[in-house]
């Protein structure tokens, strides 16, 4: 094995994808969440529209979004190796565990929050993402230039209720897998330090309770105003 | 008071082993848990039964020997070695789960009695210095910080006792292979092996069968020597600037 493949294989070198891929995914939300935030905007849709033509047609977004994919596909793979791995280091378990007393639920249960967020993406790619590039969806035209209407494909998921629910509830597990990954990253990465690790855990505290806030905020808010 | 043991009873390494329930009466809140057990196998050996086997040595808390889980935590509920928790942590009429520490690296060799020998290989692997022999040297010929030598001397508090293996939903043994890797980085003596050490006791420590970390703090929550996390995040900087850097291909 050359000492490449040996770093990546090691426990060490597995979490640092973990992290790596986890901390981009962060900063994609951020992203995401700035786009998503202009279906808000009062004007049927224009806005967003614009938006979503613009960054269908940039290619450095295309780069981007390949690389999206791979690092969400990295994440999942690695994260069904390392629990495998950890499930496999305690072949016998204990009768009587008083985990909640020496950590939190969330760092406990990164994978199946993790599984959640997955069916999550799927369902949201298959819903938006497939159906925008692949479907068949309305057109509109501003000052005589045709756009897709993605707006309307948006309006009309989040006006059913069991959609808006599963999003508002994936939210809540997005928040919960960042209140223990957003800190955690830093410190897989070395990056723990008397200065800076108060302020990144407080960080990470405040984004994982904004963003998955604004982000459920928006079907709630269009399935209210329809 | 009066108390109910579910004991952890296994033969040895190869049987299936199961819990054993029994009664004891008139144990003092003064007496320390071995002690608590001491009375138990006292009694077993009068009745001709098999004692119950539990790893122990200086009774002090120094020497890291004395193990099991009780009733959910390693080292039981508060953070401290076994052999210094004492009986007044627990009510009269209160039933206590012993297990052993569960880890794949860590097998039950009978009862409560793990091997731990994988610390042991871990530590052979890098967690020692190069010396020049010779004249005695100098005190404080090397001068190093205080701030440094306290880091240090804070790692090298870890008695090995592997509560925080016991501890770790993974079964990682990352908290002690830091503050190992640790205790040597950061002081000028450890300098030689520096990078070496850092990738032979990582890949020892995979190697033994341990898991990976998730960061959930239980180990140094439950550590009874109070060692830091921070030494894991010291020992992934050491070993990724080590595997970055050094001429092993
Ligand atoms: C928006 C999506 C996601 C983001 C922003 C994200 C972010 C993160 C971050 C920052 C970490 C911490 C890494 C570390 O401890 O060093 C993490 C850990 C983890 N993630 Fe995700 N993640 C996402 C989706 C997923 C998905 C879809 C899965 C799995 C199916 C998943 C499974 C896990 C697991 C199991 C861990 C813990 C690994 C361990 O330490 O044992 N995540 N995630
Ligand atoms: S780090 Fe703490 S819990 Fe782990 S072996 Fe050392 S002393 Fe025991
Ligand atoms: S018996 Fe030595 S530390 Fe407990």
């Amino acid at each position: 094995m050359s000492w490449v493949s040996k770093t990546l294989n090691s426990t060490l070198g597995r979490k640092v994808l973990m992290a790596l891929t986890g901390l981009f995914l962060i900063l994609f939300l951020v992203v995401h969440l700035a786009g998503n935030l202009q279906l808000l905007i009062p004007d049927g849709g224009e806005a967003f529209n614009k938006y979503a033509a613009t960054m269908a047609n940039n290619p450095f977004i295309k780069v981007v979004s390949i690389g999206n994919f791979a690092f969400i596909l990295i994440h999942v793979i690695y994260s069904i190796i390392l629990s495998r791995h950890n499930k496999k280091s305690r072949p016998v378990g204990y009768s009587i565990t008083k985990a909640s007393s020496n950590s939190t639920w969330a760092s406990r249960n990164m994978g199946i929050l993790g599984t959640f967020l997955l069916i999550f993406i799927l369902v949201h790619l298959k819903g938006f993402y497939y159906e925008v590039k692949f479907g068949s969806i309305p057109m509109t035209t501003y000052e005589g230039v045709e756009f897709k209407d993605v707006f309307a494909i948006v309006s009309a998921a989040y006006s059913n209720v069991l959609y808006v629910a599963f999003y508002v509830l994936s939210m809540g597990f997005l928040a919960f897998h960042l209140s223990h990954g957003f800190a955690s990253a830093f410190q897989t990465l070395g990056l723990n330090h008397v200065k800076y690790s108060p302020l990144i855990r407080k960080v990470g505290l405040v984004f994982s309770i904004l963003i998955p806030a604004l982000f459920a905020l928006i079907p709630l808010v269009m399935f209210f105003q329809n | 008071m009066n108390l109910t043991l579910k004991i952890w009873r296994q033969k040895n390494n190869t049987d299936k082993g199961a819990f054993k329930e029994y009664k004891i009466a008139d144990i003092s809140e003064d007496m320390s848990f071995l002690e608590m057990l001491d009375v138990l196998n006292e009694q077993l050996s009068t009745k001709g039964e098999d004692p119950v086997h539990f790893d122990h040595d200086c009774r002090e808390g120094i020497c890291g020997m004395c193990s099991l889980y009780i009733n959910g935590n390693p080292h039981g509920p508060q953070q401290t070695t076994t052999c210094q928790l004492h009986m007044r942590s627990f009510k009269d009429g209160d039933v206590i789960t012993i297990e052993p520490w569960r880890a794949k690296a860590f097998p039950v060799l009978k009862d409560l009695v793990v091997d731990r020998s994988s610390f042991d290989r871990i530590i052979q692997a890098g967690g020692y210095v190069s010396v020049n022999t010779g004249g005695v040297p100098d005190a404080n010929e090397i001068p190093i910080p205080k701030s440094i030598a306290d880091l240090a001397m804070d790692a090298a508090q870890c008695i090995g006792c592997g509560a925080c293996v016991a501890a770790c939903k993974n079964a990682s043994a990352m908290l002690f292979t830091s503050a190992k890797v640790s205790q040597l980085a950061l002081l000028p003596q450890g300098q030689v092996e520096r990078k070496i050490r850092a990738e032979n006791m990582v890949a020892q420590m995979d190697a033994e069968g341990f898991g990976a970390c998730t960061n959930t703090g239980a180990c140094e929550a439950e550590c009874p020597k109070g060692i830091s996390i921070t030494n894991i995040a010291r020992m992934n900087r050491e070993y990724f600037s080590a595997v970055l850097s050094s001429d092993t291909v």
